[in-house]
């Protein structure tokens, strides 16, 4: 219930953002920075503050076509011209296209003396010629505690950094100003007195011997803003941001199907297959084929001209193409034509968040339609199994939100372990559970495959048998014995018994066959003879009758003459 | 005031290191004519004939009518007095009103005798 009044502030003209460009930081901040105000950017040494700003500039030039002056007091023009060419920027390219200024102040305190009044107007004079000579509309200071540094007269320090801001702020130029950060206080020198419209903090934290970075925003004046610390990963196409947003279970349900690859998995799965955008999870102990149901979906989504991503923590990338290979899928070719990509790396190396944020850029980077995790279960290893339900919850919610279908394998130990996060902590997240188990009778040991829940559709309650062949995975048909579902060599025994029990019908059904022609021919045989011995006797009984005739006509004409 | 720890040690000297009969060569960066930079420009007048009879070159530069050479010459604060020649470049900021630190500054008195 919004009262006319309360409706009238929020329609009220919101601050004026300066989209940064940043994946993710955009989102963070609601719109990027606040546009003609400074931003603090603080952060313990090598935290990424510089990287970060020199992004800021280089993004405003290249996306928003805002041209940018980079002050900076610690590292001269070609040392930072270096370092942010790691992030894949080049600064001497836009400076020549006269996008960018980049202006080294040098303050050495062993060659100045301070004697009597003075300000800084030397400063504003550059930073002024710099805006004015490309027209800038976003400056980087970095950092002005090198003023503090170097300048003892701190009184007249801070009137001047007061009104240097005010000036930028009269000139609408958004800046970004960088600080070291203490122990106790977010800067060395309490600079975010005056720049504190917006401070973000940039953290370095180690965890269980791997290093995470995450950003916060711990202020942000007039604006909404998310307030959780957020991971993030620095490479060669500069930050990325992990922002966590819907979570709110918003997505849409396709109702596509797509085939699973293996033709009677999906008759079990209603006649159809997976429904496209769900989440499938093939679980089970070791060797039990979960690579090879994923394999074979991949394979048929290729095939469609779908792109598959493949995230693989366990085999190398050439490891799976060969035992692929072994049961007659060619992966190789698809990967060869950029249909699959694969993604590979221990699970072990980065933390969880890391892993979540290198996923995330690899999916919007290569935009595939099906997206695989082998194994999920390696996860545990890095974080709590609290940690990893949660940051699998996020991709799944991330890939159901871009209708990306899904597929994990889980180690898990046979059924009737309950422990790990390859049984029920996430069984939740699951649309569709392939189990996969392992029979043991009679000294052998078969595959079986079972289908635990399939969401939204109808599938077999039935567990088949798992064959690996050179044509690839084949599911056998139900073999109902007397006493259930039999599987393995006492199947194949059973197949054989039943088999040479029809071919024992079937001969015997022709031998009577053959026997009952051969009654009909003798039956035929007789009745042709017996026919035969009518007529014979019919034509004698007819000649007899006709002479029997004659005779009596002869005695007739005797009587009838005289004689 | 304390030594500063990161300058070179010296020997307490009265004279810089100049050779004699070397012109030194003084420039004043300022902003502008300001009350200030009149005054710099005064009191650097005073101390160069006091201090340094017949051998300073004083050249005014205003950052206003000049604001490239802000950047080529480092000037972040004005007024700043910088002492080209002779080596070492010394930068003096302020309107050079204490003269004892302007000579301190110059490298003509040691650091040790203003207490």
């Amino acid at each position: 219930m919004k009262s006319a009044k309360a409706k009238r502030i929020l329609d009220a003209p919101s601050l004026e953002k300066c989209p940064t460009g940043v994946a993710g930081l955009d989102e963070i901040t609601n719109g990027g920075f606040p546009r003609g105000r400074p931003t603090l950017l603080c952060g313990t040494a090598g935290s990424g503050k510089t990287l970060l700003a020199a992004e800021f500039l280089v993004r405003g030039v290249t996306q928003y076509d805002e041209p940018g002056v980079f002050i900076a007091f610690e590292e001269t023009c070609e040392e930072l011209t270096k370092n942010v060419a790691s992030l894949g920027f080049d600064l001497d390219a836009l400076v020549r296209r006269k996008k960018l200024v980049i202006d080294y102040v040098h303050i050495d305190r062993t060659e100045i003396e301070e004697t009597g009044e003075y300000n800084l107007e030397g400063l504003f004079v550059r930073v002024g010629y710099a805006i004015d000579s490309v027209g800038a509309k976003r400056i980087v200071l970095d950092t002005i505690e090198a003023l503090f540094a170097g300048l003892a007269n701190a009184s007249i320090l801070r009137a001047e950094l007061r009104r240097l801001f005010r000036w930028l702020k009269d000139k609408g130029i958004t800046a970004v100003v960088t600080a070291e950060r203490s122990e106790s206080t977010l800067t060395r020198h309490g600079i975010e007195e005056y720049v504190s419209d917006c401070v973000i903090l940039l953290d370095q934290r180690i965890i269980e011997q791997v290093a995470t970075r995450r950003l916060r925003v711990i202020k942000y004046r007039g604006s909404s803003h998310g307030m959780n610390e957020y991971p993030f990963l620095i490479d060669e196409d500069g930050f990325s941001l992990l922002p966590v947003t819907s979570l709110g279970l918003e997505h849409a349900a396709s109702t596509e199907r797509v085939p699973t690859g293996i033709a009677q998995l999906d008759d079990m799965l209603g006649g159809k297959g997976y429904y496209r955008g769900s989440t499938v999870l093939a679980s089970g102990p070791a060797g039990t084929g979960k690579t090879s149901i994923i394999a074979h979906f991949v394979d048929a989504a290729c095939r469609r001209g779908e792109r598959c991503l493949y995230f693989a923590f366990e085999e190398s990338t050439n490891q799976i193409i060969r035992n692929m290979r072994s049961i007659g899928l060619n992966l190789k070719q698809w990967a060869d034509r950029g249909l699959l990509r694969f993604s590979v790396a221990r699970s072990t190396m980065l933390g969880l968040e890391m892993h979540l944020a290198t996923m995330h850029k690899r999916i919007n980077d290569f935009e595939p339609r099906v997206v695989i995790v082998d194994p999920i279960s390696d996860f545990d290893s890095v974080g709590s199994t609290t940690d990893t339900k949660a940051m699998l919850t996020r991709l799944v919610d991330f890939l159901k939100g871009q209708q990306i279908t899904a597929l994990f394998t889980s180690l898990t130990m046979d059924l009737g372990e309950s422990t790990g996060i390859g049984a029920v902590g996430i069984s939740s997240l699951i649309d569709t559970w392939l189990l996969l188990r392992n029979y043991e009778l009679l000294g052998e040991r078969n595959r079986g495959l079972q289908i635990l829940k399939s969401r939204g559709m109808a599938h077999s309650n039935q567990v088949r048998e798992f064959l690996f062949s050179d044509h690839g995975v084949k599911l056998v048909d139900v073999y109902l014995g007397p006493n259930g579902i039999v599987t393995g060599t006492r199947r194949l025994m059973r197949e054989a018994q039943d088999r040479a029990q029809k071919s024992l019908q079937t001969e015997e059904g022709r031998r009577k066959r053959t026997g009952l022609a051969q009654k009909r021919r003798l039956l035929d045989a007789r009745i042709a003879a017996m026919r035969a011995e009518f007529e014979a006797e019919a034509r004698e009984a007819a000649a007899g009758s006709e002479q029997d005739a004659l005779t009596q006509r002869n005695l007739t004409l005797r009587r009838e003459r005289p004689g | 005031m304390t030594a500063d720890p990161k300058a070179p040690r010296r020997k307490p000297k009265t004279d810089s290191m100049a050779t004699e009969g070397e012109k030194w060569d003084l420039r004043l960066y300022v902003a502008g004519q300001t009350p200030k930079s009149l005054l710099a420009h005064e009191n650097l007048k005073k101390i160069c004939e006091e201090y340094l009879p017949g051998k300073c070159h004083i050249k005014v530069v205003d950052l206003l009518m000049n604001p490239e050479l802000a950047r080529d010459d480092q000037i972040l604060a004005a007024p700043t007095l910088v002492r080209k020649v002779p080596q070492p470049l010394r930068k003096i900021i302020g309107d050079l009103s204490n003269t004892e630190r302007v000579l301190v500054g110059l490298q003509l008195r040691s650091r040790g005798a203003t207490a």
